[in-house]
């Protein structure tokens, strides 16, 4: 059983080579990213994320809406582990993976199928787990000989089609998405959509953070709208897409 | 209560990224690998380079001041092979985490597994490089015996030391970006004022001893060294070694789990 229990968090940056910020700078801050603070005449704090309270639990599917710099990556970020909040109450169970950059780990100089034993390393796959994957993975794939072939070889379609395959064969229970995963032409583009469709079912809970209204009607059940890393609005899907895309 | 303490917290970190051992040694290869990956002969340019430096410097210093090259040369090598180590790893070590950002920022896991990676890069080198002590041993003619083997537990010794610095000096370094510069000066200091290129018997008089024995630098290079050249193992730096290690570790978890949850925003 996975889930994440979120109240009243807040996440700060100290940004400790800030000089002082004109007055300009900080009108042109407030418009796009979160509040900037200057604590105690010297250390400056982003405050990137407000009094954000949350709980889900298995089953649920959340997404993430809200303009450039809305805390959409932060928050992201909290419900990974990766920030602990510096206020408010953060609990999370669950085998969490995120799919925000799926080349993390890959090396331009090594063969493909090294790459698939890194990047999968990387995401947290046993060497066993790995050994028992990595013909299926490089099946899907469909590089054929080229999985011996160095990957800085490989066409950029080729080398997401490896990153996408390989990223996509793991078992998580949390799952966190900046947009959606597609990868290469239109043949792969279906069995792509197929697979992570698979993948969704396997997830517990999913987070996608996205721009894309019918991405979001399509896999969220919930969405969470941020605005200068505070909610705006949580609620059903349908209703909270209305208000945001009405909004402009 | 136990388990809101700062040692606790970093034993949570640490332990568990030495139970995932595996992780960091794949990384750690990674790092060596892919440096070499074009060249013809790979990584052997690091034994190469080591060889030349080390052949070098011990025949231009030991012609200059008259030293017996029959026993100069395979001292040097020890001494400059197990200092390399030790150098590299904590120069190394205060980019631990600057150095894995991307890495940090996207997956969760140990900050422990950063340093183990570190550590493991560097003795990586080391084992390239520990190839020229033979060969330079048997070109000056210089006896090996059963003691060497001592140099194993004693690379074990630095290695279990190391990995306390290089925790310390990750979480400082972090958050105080200019350290890592100061760090650089302090070993090159370290390395002039510590018996590696000369040695011992060579101090004036008038120099206290305690200059050498209150160092522990020398008692670490003496760990590895001392067997290597075929002397027994000696009781003093053993002791200071460990207690060292017990001592430093304890301030490392406490350190890593002070700050751990914070390390992530000052990436």
């Amino acid at each position: 059983m996975a889930f994440i229990h979120l109240k009243n968090v807040g996440v700060e940056f100290p940004i400790f080579n800030a000089q002082n910020r004109s007055l300009k700078n900080k009108v042109f801050n407030l418009a796009t990213g979160g509040k900037i603070e200057s604590r105690e005449g010297k250390l400056t704090v982003v405050k990137s994320l407000e009094d954000i309270s949350l709980d889900l639990v298995d089953g649920d599917r959340i997404g993430l809406i809200g303009h450039n710099g809305a805390g959409k990556t932060t928050l992201l970020r909290v419900f990974s582990g990766i920030y602990a909040p510096t206020s408010g109450e953060c609990a999370i169970q669950g085998k969490c993976v995120s799919l925000i950059n799926i080349q993390l780990g890959i090396n331009y100089e090594e063969t493909g199928r090294s790459n698939i034993k890194l990047r999968a390393a990387m995401m947290g796959m046993r060497p066993k787990q790995i050994e028992e994957k990595i013909e299926e993975i490089a099946e899907f794939s469909g590089l054929g000989h080229f999985l011996d072939m160095p990957f800085r070889t490989y066409s950029s379609g080729m080398q997401i089609r490896l990153a996408f395959a390989t990223s996509t064969s793991i078992d998580p229970e949390i799952l966190i998405m900046d947009e959606w995963l597609s990868a290469g032409d239109e043949n792969f583009k279906e069995k792509a959509n197929q697979r992570m469709s698979q993948l969704l079912d396997k997830t517990k809970i999913l987070i996608l953070a996205s721009h894309s209204r019918e991405l979001l009607e399509r896999n969220c059940t919930k969405i969470l709208w941020l605005e200068h890393g505070k909610v705006k609005m949580l609620g059903e899907s349908s209703e909270v897409l209305d208000k945001y895309f009405s909004r402009s | 209560m136990l388990k809101k303490t700062s040692f606790y917290i970093g034993s949570q970190d640490a332990f568990p990224a030495l139970r995932e051992y595996w992780l960091p040694f794949v990384l750690a290869w990674q790092d060596i690998s892919v440096r070499y990956k074009r060249s013809k002969i790979g990584q052997f340019w690091l034994t190469i380079n080591t060889f030349i430096y080390i052949a070098s410097l011990g025949v231009i210093f030991g012609t200059l001041f008259r030293l017996n090259l029959h026993e100069y040369l395979p001292n040097i090598c020890a001494a400059i092979l197990t200092w390399n180590f030790i150098n590299t790893s904590i120069s190394d070590g205060c980019l631990a985490f600057i150095n894995s950002d991307s890495v940090i920022l996207q997956i969760k896991m140990p900050f422990f597994t950063h340093i183990i990676r570190t550590v493991t890069r560097n003795l990586i080198v080391f084992a390239h490089n520990i190839v020229i002590f033979p060969i330079i041993a048997l070109c000056v003619g210089y006896g090996i015996n059963f003691y060497a083997l001592f140099a194993i537990p004693g690379l074990l010794l630095i290695l279990i030391n190391l990995l306390w610095v290089c925790t310390i000096l990750a979480v400082v370094c972090t958050r105080f970006r200019d350290l890592h510069q100061v760090v650089i000066s302090l070993l090159q200091i370290i390395f002039y004022a510590t018996p590696v290129v000369w040695d011992v018997k060579s101090l004036p008089k008038d120099v206290s001893p305690l200059f050498v024995t209150l160092n522990p630098f020398y008692d670490f290079i003496d760990l590895v060294k001392r067997p290597l050249m075929g002397q027994p193992p000696g009781m003093n730096e053993w002791l200071l070694c460990s207690a060292l290690a017990v001592i430093g570790w304890c301030v490392a978890l406490c350190v890593l789990g002070k700050f751990k949850h914070r390390i992530a925003y000052w990436l």
